[in-house]
């Protein structure tokens, strides 16, 4: 990458380097230390300045097959090997295969008296004769100020020292020269005069009870160099130093989604399949909000889908955590028997931030986890500063995401306002910012989520209600009414009120059903009735009119049967009879 | 004052005959005949030749010259042109 480019550049066209093989340290300064030069390594007591320089050795004589030697000027080589081993350093081991060699030089004012001119030739024999002895290309003087308080000819002594490193370097070799920090001077005899290719400071700074160790590269002669402070610390693997500027935001993206554990949620992203993976999510809430409830969630569903998730709680103990998840519908004691979750609790007190960050790297390392959970983030505060923590962040989500590792911290709000910002400052790193809320009214409390951001996808822009039920966390819509945003009890008592007023619509339309029902038939029965009427009239008149039919008939016919009588009278009886008999 | 039962080892360090080296070793023999006649054994270990033996006496400074023998192991070192401040290493003399 760029570092790389850069050091081979400076590589071939000027100045060739050694690598510490001290993580950070190389990247801070493009490759390591000037070869074959002095380099001087300064700070107060209990900096780190041994450890530094005999980590450079053994990097040496393990990994770049460039034996050393070192010469202490203070502690006994046994008492250095015992306080070494304890970081892994195998000195007696590596003093065996004849990688290193460790010469104890012991100055002792008091059985030393000086009478005339003398020079340090017998140094220069013992340093000679100690890197013919290993082939040594490495060489650390640990800490040759230390000559100051046994031989009082300071001329002699300063000229010597000069010669030495001179003659150091025309023999090649890597030099680490280590000097106590003094008041007005780098170091207590200004060995900085002498040491003009590389300097580098170690400090040791307690804020708030907490310490934190810093390194910055003073001077490096030509060759780039970071100049900030960095913080390193020293743990059981030795120094690391961690370079915030090596982030580069270079990484690898997924477009692979991963639930969030509670479905409602997920339907609130994207096409509802949740976060992406290797994304970086932030919870943010005030107190008691269900912040951690979200985390377990989440990290429950990893679970569920046969991935590993590292637990950090700053807060809660793991038992805490199972115990209360369990309440709510959640066995996360099944995924730390199957191995796929591990918690690791500790107060944020325990160590500095620097510290907390390769702890956490460490155990990403060893467990190999695609999902992480911090919870909460807010607590680190108590132990650094905002920027403090947000440059921690910075770097641990910069690690994360180049390793595909998605990570959800909870954040605390003090606060219930609506702040752009969460207290850490951390927002506008994360890819997906979850704010839970607490919504007043009504005299009740409730919880109301929505997503600030989320990078990359469509999300919902409603603020839906938070509810954590037995069985697990449930997003509801809140009620929208001409009464505004309605939660809680409010909602749900709105909501009895609707099923209730569709009840009794639903009774009064068949009531009515009911009535129009009973009407057509009382008006089909009135129909009926006139229809029958109407009949009865119909054949009433029919009646009338067949007889007033007969009636004319038979009037005429007696009307004929008169008019015949009075023409034929004889006749008269017998047509009489006739026409009697033909009408009835 | 020379305590004649005690037998003096003496042993000088230096690295290559160097003009320090010759004076020392001159000034050390004259010391010796003067209060130390014929208890004393003078050796002369040259660095460049034993590199090895700088360690054990832990040499810095050249020349050295470590009184081994009596104890308590003193070093005395320059080019020993002080007569006083070499008796008193010596411990031939009390110091002032």
């Amino acid at each position: 990458m760029a570092n790389k480019s850069r050091a081979s550049v400076s590589r071939s066209r000027k100045l060739k380097k050694c690598q510490t093989g001290i993580v950070g340290l190389d990247e801070i300064t493009f490759g390591g230390l000037p070869k074959g030069r002095p380099t001087l390594v300064c700070g107060g007591p209990g900096s780190g300045k041994t450890l530094l320089g005999i980590e450079f050795i053994v990097n040496g004589a393990r990994k770049y097959d460039e034996p050393g030697v070192i010469m202490t000027f203070e502690e006994k080589g046994a008492e250095l090997e015992v306080n070494v081993a304890s970081l892994g350093f195998d000195l007696e081991r590596l003093q065996a295969d004849k990688k290193v060699k460790i010469d104890y030089v012991h100055v002792d004012k008091a059985e030393i008296e000086e009478t005339g001119e003398y020079d340090l030739s017998g140094l220069f024999v013992r340093l000679e004769h100690a890197i013919s002895s290993v082939k040594a290309k490495r060489v650390v003087l640990d800490t040759i100020e230390n000559l100051f308080g046994g031989l009082s000819n300071e001329g002699i002594l300063r000229s010597e020292i000069r010669r030495l490193f001179q003659w150091l370097k025309d023999k090649g070799v890597t030099t680490i020269i280590t000097g106590e920090r003094g008041t007005e001077t780098l170091t207590r005899q200004g060995l900085e005069e002498y040491v003009s290719d590389c300097v580098i400071l170690l400090e040791h700074r307690v804020k708030n009870q907490v310490s934190t160790r810093l390194l910055r590269v003073i001077k490096y002669r030509g060759t780039v160099h970071g100049t900030n402070e960095y913080p390193f610390l020293i743990d059981k693997e030795g120094i690391s130093v961690l370079p915030i500027t090596s982030l580069e935001l270079n990484y690898e993206v997924s477009s692979d989604k991963i639930s969030s554990g509670i479905p409602t949620l997920d339907e609130m992203l994207g096409e509802g399949d949740g976060f992406f993976r290797g994304s970086s999510i932030l919870v943010s809430g005030t107190a008691g909000t269900g912040k951690t409830s979200v985390a377990a969630s989440f990290a429950n569903a990893a679970c569920l889908r046969k991935e590993r998730v590292l637990f950090f709680a700053f807060e809660e103990s793991p038992q805490q955590i199972i115990r209360n998840m369990s309440s709510i519908g959640m066995n996360l004691q099944q995924h730390i028997d199957r191995k796929l979750l591990r918690f690791h609790s500790s107060r944020p007190t325990i160590h500095g931030l620097e510290m907390h960050l390769v702890d956490i790297y460490n155990k990403i390392t060893a467990f190999k986890p695609q999902v992480i959970i911090i919870d909460p983030i807010t607590n680190l505060v108590t132990i650094g500063s905002v920027s403090e923590v947000k440059s921690m962040l910075i770097r641990l989500i910069d690690h994360l995401q180049r390793n595909q590792i998605s990570v959800l911290f909870t954040a605390l709000n003090y606060s219930n306002s609506n702040s752009e910002q969460t207290d850490e400052g951390v927002s506008s790193l994360v890819d997906a910012w979850i704010s839970v809320r607490d919504l007043e009214s009504n005299g009740e409390r409730n919880r109301g989520l929505y997503i600030m951001k989320s990078r990359g996808m469509k999300h919902s822009n409603q603020v839906r209600e938070f509810i954590i039920t037995d069985q697990g966390l449930e997003l509801v819509d809140v009620y929208l009414g001409p009464n505004g945003v309605l939660i809680g009890s409010a909602r749900e008592e709105q909501q009895l009120q609707e099923a209730a007023g569709q009840e009794i619509k639903t009774f009064a339309g068949t009531r009515r059903e009911r009535e129009i029902q009973r009407k057509k038939t009382v008006l089909e029965a009135k129909i009926a009735s006139l229809n029958d009427e109407f009949e009865s009239v119909k054949d009433e008149l029919n009646r009338t009119f067949q007889e007033e039919e007969l009636r004319r008939k038979v009037l005429e016919q007696n009307r004929d049967q008169l008019t015949k009588n009075r023409y034929l009278n004889d006749n008269a009886p017998k047509s009489k009879k006739r026409n009697g008999k033909g009408n009835q | 004052m020379a305590k004649g039962t005690n037998k003096y080892e003496l042993r000088l360090y230096i690295a290559g005959n160097t003009p320090k080296s010759a004076l020392a070793l001159k000034n050390l023999k004259r010391y010796c005949e003067e209060h130390l006649k014929g208890i004393y054994e003078i050796e002369v270990i040259d660095l460049l030749v034993n590199p090895q033996l700088a360690e054990g006496d832990q040499i810095l400074a050249i020349p050295t010259l470590v009184k081994k023998v009596p104890e308590p192991v003193r070093k005395i070192i320059g080019d020993l042109s002080n007569e006083e401040k070499v008796l008193v290493g010596l411990d031939l003399r009390a110091a002032k």
